[in-house]
């Protein structure tokens, strides 16, 4: 009888996520624009990709982009994080102000940022001009645009980190650090030896679901810059993306798609392990 | 911990903090105080005080930004999307808490395997697959994507809720004859009634804010997401910054509205599951 209770769950999540994605594995061996009949070509839309310059490139951005997203803001957020913990004043406001931009459309940051910081006309960096401090808008250049992109994307994302980092480090049992602080622990060593290995499950579990975030970054590179310019901050969703709806080349979108996911699902492993060992599974 | 033991420590700290939130705040702030500037002074200086309060920049991004229209879309989209997935989603996690099934493992672990799954892994088919069958532009069909997109995550949160209700209580009216049905409607859908509203929250929230899908399936002038047509919109006016931070104003205010009223629910919606004790 209980099965029956499954149906509707299962049946959306079928017909949207698992049928198509089957088909996606098909698709990436054929030949087709999303019209007519598609040809099958065997392994060409991967051949096609290898021989692709954008494609490396995007890769590589990709996984610029991870480890830029593993290192940064973690560290910040647990730097935070600790700190929330050592005041006793304004935590939950400190908090809600961190917590904001996560649940700020990515659309809506996106272009607060193109306007009101980095426009060379109406935003800081034009302001700035006026002092003699010369920035150039990062989105445009080449060289920087990627991480142009990426500054918005640290903006919006740290924040969360910080206060989940903070949750988890509530349950450092006080004890503990009580111990630590008798002992006479400096921030720094109380950090290293006391809070860190008492939430590294949580950090692990974040480190995860980065990489897993990291090859499937969208909103920001596409609304921002869509890939550019000459594809310097084109990454691999973007790229399947335009393979697929503006090129109709729906095979090598479906390829692109492909090895977005074997990144992914690499750390899907590690993620559904770390889940298991908590007894969720 | 009471307190640092230096005052060193706590003023470096509140330091670090209040940068933090400065940095935060700023473009928050930015947003805000030029939708009320007219296009020349924003030019003239981001972060002057408008010497003129210009109300009129909300009013044209309304209309410009086809605000009516779009606003009811989201709306619709939100709520559906929320009664979907909870609808759905309550009766499965209660299944997969209770271990009513043999195969609740294996369920369990393609719903984890799901979360994490790349939106383009299924979107092509999908498109062309919803383009065949006419349901482009179709607010209902775009929601049940949603459901699909976010079932799994909540599926996981609802649970916990359900795994912490005691089982006597089930058995308990079981003996006094209720259906299964009855003790699922009657007796665990009350108790983690606070769970579902916390699901129903991140749900809305996300559909609100939602981009690829969005942007993908409904680019009809009729069926368009506030989210879309700000996208749309903010591509077109990029000369009247004051105009576009108004409309951007607009799109924001109910997300953080709701957020400053509901703020500890949403955090621990959003959070949870990634803490482990």
């Amino acid at each position: 009888m209980h099965r029956l209770y499954l149906i509707p769950t299962l049946a959306i999540n079928l017909s949207i996520i698992l049928l198509p994605a089957i088909l996606t594995i098909a698709l990436a061996f054929f030949r087709w624009d999303g019209i007519s009949q598609p040809v099958f070509v065997g392994f060409d839309n991967f051949q096609a990709l290898a021989g692709d310059r954008v494609f490396w490139r995007a890769l590589t951005n990709n996984i610029i982009w991870t480890a830029i997203f593993l290192t940064i803001p973690i560290g910040f957020a647990l730097l935070v994080a600790s700190m929330l913990l050592l005041i006793s004043r304004g935590r939950i406001l400190l908090q809600v102000i961190f917590f904001l931009p996560i649940i700020i459309a990515t659309v809506i940051t996106a272009r607060v940022w193109q306007g009101m910081i980095f426009n060379p006309v109406s935003g800081i960096f034009g302001w700035l001009e006026q002092f003699g401090i010369h920035l150039t808008n990062p989105l445009t250049k080449t060289a920087t645009s990627l991480y142009g992109v990426a500054a918005v994307d640290l903006w919006h994302w740290w924040g969360f980190l910080a206060v989940i980092f903070f949750a988890a480090l509530r349950q450092v049992p006080a004890e503990q650090i009580e111990a630590a602080r008798l002992e006479g622990a400096t921030f720094f060593q109380m950090l290293r030896y006391v809070l860190l290995p008492g939430i590294k499950s949580t950090i692990m579990l974040m480190m995860i679901m980065t990489v897993i975030w990291s090859f499937l970054v969208f909103d920001f590179v596409f609304i921002m810059t869509r890939g550019g310019p000459a594809y310097s901050s084109e990454v691999l969703s973007t790229m399947a993306y335009r393979l697929a709806f503006y090129d109709l080349n729906v095979g090598k979108a479906a390829a692109t798609a492909l090895v977005i996911s074997l990144f992914g699902l690499v750390a899907t492993f590690f993620y559904i392990r770390a889940q298991a060992k908590d007894g969720d599974l | 911990m009471n307190g640092a033991d230096n005052r060193t420590t706590l003023t470096l700290t509140y330091v670090v903090l209040g940068m933090a939130a400065f940095i935060t705040l700023f473009p928050i702030a930015l947003m805000l105080l030029n939708s009320l500037k007219a296009a020349p002074e924003v030019i003239r200086s981001p972060l002057a005080v408008p010497e003129e309060i210009r109300w009129d920049n909300y009013t044209r991004a309304w209309r410009d930004g086809n605000f009516s229209t779009a606003f009811l879309n989201s709306a619709i989209l939100t709520v559906m999307t929320i009664i979907l997935v909870c609808g759905s989603g309550s009766m499965t996690a209660y299944v997969l808490a209770r271990k009513k099934i043999k195969s609740w493992r294996l369920v369990t672990g393609y719903l984890l395997a799901t979360t994490t799954a790349p939106i383009q892994l299924f979107l092509f088919p999908l498109y062309f697959g919803f383009a065949r069958l006419g349901l482009i532009d179709n607010v209902f069909a775009v929601s049940v994507i949603y459901c699909a997109i976010f079932s799994p995550f909540s599926i996981m949160l609802l649970r916990t809720y359900f795994l912490a209700v005691p089982k006597e209580l089930e058995e308990a009216a079981l003996i006094d004859g209720a259906t299964h049905w009855q003790v699922f409607t009657r007796v665990m859908l009350p108790i983690v009634w606070p769970g579902i509203l916390t699901v129903a929250l991140i749900v809305g929230l996300n559909t609100w804010n939602e981009f690829l899908i969005a942007t993908t399936f409904l680019q009809g002038q009729g069926s368009m997401t506030a989210i879309v047509s700000f996208f749309l919109f903010s591509g077109q006016y990029t000369t009247d910054w004051g105009q576009l931070m108004a409309g951007a104003t607009i799109v924001v205010l109910p997300v953080v509205a709701l957020f400053i009223f509901l703020q500890r629910r949403f955090i621990e919606g959003m959070t949870g599951g990634s803490v482990k004790g």
